[in-house]
């Protein structure tokens, strides 16, 4: 919530004031009416958030339940179960780096000095290996925690990342595939792409986790979270196909003409001329569909993961903490927030940065 | 052999046929794998089981439903409770989100601040998170004797007690579609008449219009009535239960509330950006042609703002429509759910699994139609100069 400060009515800003929220009775009565809804939520807010809560675990449930404000105890008490899920307490650190690891790959992946197709795909592959070692051990002296066990934000992020990963390189080909000159394949490939764009997630999440496995040979079944991120990453690719095949239409056709008559070949004309300018063109819709697939991640609670939805609804959910629901909701929302916010934020600089150079 | 591979026209054919063959094979052999595994179990591929009955309950439906009946039956409850739960989800949503992007392009700092932290939070949050968060809200209402109590509702943990007319289902009806008529008409006459009418006239056409269809309704009301009975059946407690109104469900008022808010907060940023593509010099023509704000409002920004909002609004329905799937998380019965619980109790996975694509299908392109159609009929006719 953002605390509106109105400034002391100084001699000479009254007039300013006047001028900008009372200039003619309707705007007098939208103004108090807007300010009249600011004060009273941001009061409740406050009151029920700081003013009347309960902050530290000493006095157990009951206390906190008594109280008129909000229960922050119970995160005090259970924020390990939701950040972390079922991973074993011992070796929780493994799992709060991993998580630091993702952001970290996010931070650098949002600078421009990364903004080559080898860095980016450098800084997303170490990323991602150094994360799966961290969680799984096995090696280097960590102790070995199977996927069974990974959970709460760790495992968000963890879904949100292998959908990124390989769902982009899949919208590349499945854009390039939809964009070819041969009729089938271009036809086939966007029967695909508007099949799986047609569909809810869930029900694609559904069908990979619980249906495929009666349709595939047993060797290739894999474990049920790889098929329900890759049902995750093809709907990602489904949607970023057609964001990437937008930013191909932006191209001018004069810039693979040019680079056909300089003898270049299909690939060098994809990759050195097309895609870069493609993936400019489409940069914000991209960081959006990053947006959009991060809150989408939350969905693979349904599916019976322990992600940090599925964790928080465990943290409050059995005896003494069960009137504590709104706290820990609150909690899972501020987390939420703070990835996406940020992200969205990051889209709307990014968008900005780029109209510099259309001017 | 090697020369007809040089050939390019031969070479893009085989790339052709090899590629849809191998897409072709691969979903053939998934299919096949399924069968035999299914057949392993003891279950018979095909479409029979559509007329067996379930044997299991849903706990909601606007049809009447016993676990007797057949699936097909069911689906078509999935279905009409999908598009139910989504209609109304659509309609509250477009309400929030009209009145947030209002806010949001006013002319009042504050309004405007507001109108961005509403859209700020709200659009940042998980849908499935809020809808988690109104479902355990309303579930922790104090129980039926201790209910909140208000306009003759009931609010409790059990749901939404709401008042009901004691009419047949079919005036029911028939009261509904000459209320819907009663607000529909009036705009309509003002438009077909307003070229030949004067203002007066107009209005006092629209008035009547309004008149004749609420006498409908009454007409309707009172025709349709239950013998023997108040005509309007309030909601009390009876014991420990509640008694008479109609229950509204947590599991759809949890929905139905997340996906107005969320699907508001969306709605919002587009009926911004449609205001925000009205050029300025639309709205200067207006007010130097000496039109009142409203008129401005109504007559020039709405409607060209409400063309350049159309094509994107329609995406967000259909994103919204297909978001009605997430009623699986808190138990009601949308088309999905009916999916997967057929899925679990006959095992004819492919079969349901098709009949869901199909439905949703169905769902987005008449939903496309629809939108194509209203695009259509307001989008720039001829080559006018636009900007």
């Amino acid at each position: 919530m953002e605390m509106v400060v109105v400034a002391p009515p100084a001699p000479g800003r009254l007039e300013d004031l006047k001028r900008r929220f009372f200039a003619t009775p309707l705007q007098a009565l939208l103004s108090l009416i807007s300010l009249a809804i600011m004060v009273f939520v941001v009061w409740k807010l406050l009151n029920w958030a700081v003013f009347s809560a309960v902050f530290t675990t000493s006095g157990g449930p009951e206390a906190c339940q008594a109280a008129a404000g909000a229960c922050w105890s119970v995160i005090a008490a259970r924020w390990r179960i939701i950040l972390f899920g079922l991973y074993p307490f011992e070796e929780q650190w493994r799992s709060a780096l991993a998580c630091v690891v993702v952001v970290v790959m996010t931070v650098l992946s949002c600078i421009p000095a990364f903004w080559t197709g080898r860095r980016i795909a450098l800084v997303w592959g170490a990323g991602a290996a150094l994360y799966y070692v961290l969680m799984k051990g096995g090696v280097l002296g960590l102790a070995y925690v199977g996927e069974e066990a990974w959970g709460g934000l760790a495992l968000t992020l963890f879904i949100f990342v292998t959908t990124c990963l390989i769902g982009f390189p899949l919208a590349i080909c499945l854009a390039l595939l939809r964009r070819s000159e041969l009729p089938w394949i271009s036809r086939t490939t966007g029967l695909v792409i508007d099949g799986v764009r047609s569909l809810p997630l869930i029900s694609i999440l559904f069908t990979f986790a619980i249906v495929l496995p009666f349709a595939l040979p047993q060797w290739l079944q894999g474990d049920k979270l790889y098929r329900v991120i890759l049902g995750s990453a093809l709907f990602f690719s489904a949607y970023q196909a057609e964001i990437v095949r937008g930013g191909m239409q932006g191209v001018p056709a004069g810039q693979e003409e040019a680079a056909m008559a300089l003898g270049m070949s299909y690939w060098q004309r994809i990759g050195l001329i097309v895609l870069p300018q493609a993936m400019r063109n489409a940069l914000p819709a991209t960081i959006n569909q990053f947006v959009i697939s991060f809150k989408e991640t939350s969905l693979v609670v349904i599916v019976g993961f322990f992600e940090i939805l599925a964790s928080g609804n465990a943290a409050y959910g059995t005896g003494e903490w069960r009137f504590a629901y709104v706290e820990v909701y609150a909690f899972i929302a501020f987390i939420y927030f703070i990835f996406v916010f940020s992200l969205s934020r990051y889209g709307a600089f990014l968008e900005r940065r780029m109209a510099v150079g259309e001017r | 052999m090697v020369s007809l591979l040089r050939n390019q026209k031969v070479r893009n054919a085989l790339l052709q046929v090899l590629y849809v063959g191998s897409l072709a094979a691969m979903v053939l052999a998934c299919v096949m794998i399924a069968r035999r595994n299914l057949a392993a179990q003891g279950i018979t591929s095909g479409f029979d089981f559509l007329f067996k009955s379930t044997g299991w309950d849903v706990n909601f439906s606007l049809l009447p439903a016993t676990a007797n009946d057949p699936y097909w039956w069911y689906f078509l409850i999935g279905i009409i409770n999908t598009l139910f739960l989504g209609s109304t989800g659509l309609l509250m949503a477009t309400v929030v989100g009209t009145i947030v992007g209002l806010a949001r392009t006013s002319s009042n700092e504050l309004a405007r601040l507001l109108g961005r932290t509403y859209v700020d939070i709200f659009r940042n949050i998980p849908l499935i998170l809020q809808v988690f968060f109104w479902y355990a809200v309303i579930t922790h209402l104090p129980t039926p004797r201790a209910a909140h109590q208000g306009l003759g509702m009931l609010l409790t943990s059990r749901g939404l007690y709401v008042p009901v007319p004691n009419v047949g289902n079919l005036a029911m009806v028939a009261t509904a579609v000459a209320l819907i008529a009663a607000v529909v008409l009036p705009v309509w006459l003002g438009r077909t008449a307003r070229l030949s009418r004067p203002v007066g006239e107009r209005l006092g056409i629209q008035v009547a219009g309004a008149a004749a269809a609420l006498v409908c309704a009454a007409i309707i009301l009172a025709v349709g009535r239950l013998p023997d009975l108040p005509l309007v059946d309030f909601p009390a407690l009876q014991g420990l239960n509640l008694r008479g109104g109609l229950r509204i469900p947590p599991e759809f008022s949890a929905l139905a509330i997340a996906i107005a808010i969320y699907g508001g907060s969306y709605i919002a940023e587009i009926v911004r950006g449609g205001f925000k593509s009205v050029g300025k010099g639309q709205m200067e023509a207006a007010q130097s042609l000496g039109l009142s704000p409203w008129r401005i409002f109504t007559l020039v920004r709405l409607p060209l703002a409400l063309r350049a909002m159309l094509p994107i609004l329609a995406n967000q329905y259909v994103w919204l429509m297909k978001a009605t799937t997430m009623g699986i998380a808190v138990g009601f019965t949308d088309f999905f759910m009916i999916v997967a619980l057929t899925i679990n109790h006959s095992g004819q996975t492919l079969e349901a699994i098709g009949i869901l694509m199909a439905g949703f299908l169905a769902i987005n392109l008449s939903l496309a139609a629809v939108f194509n159609r209203i695009n259509r009929a307001i989008a720039l006719k001829g080559n006018q100069l636009r900007g």
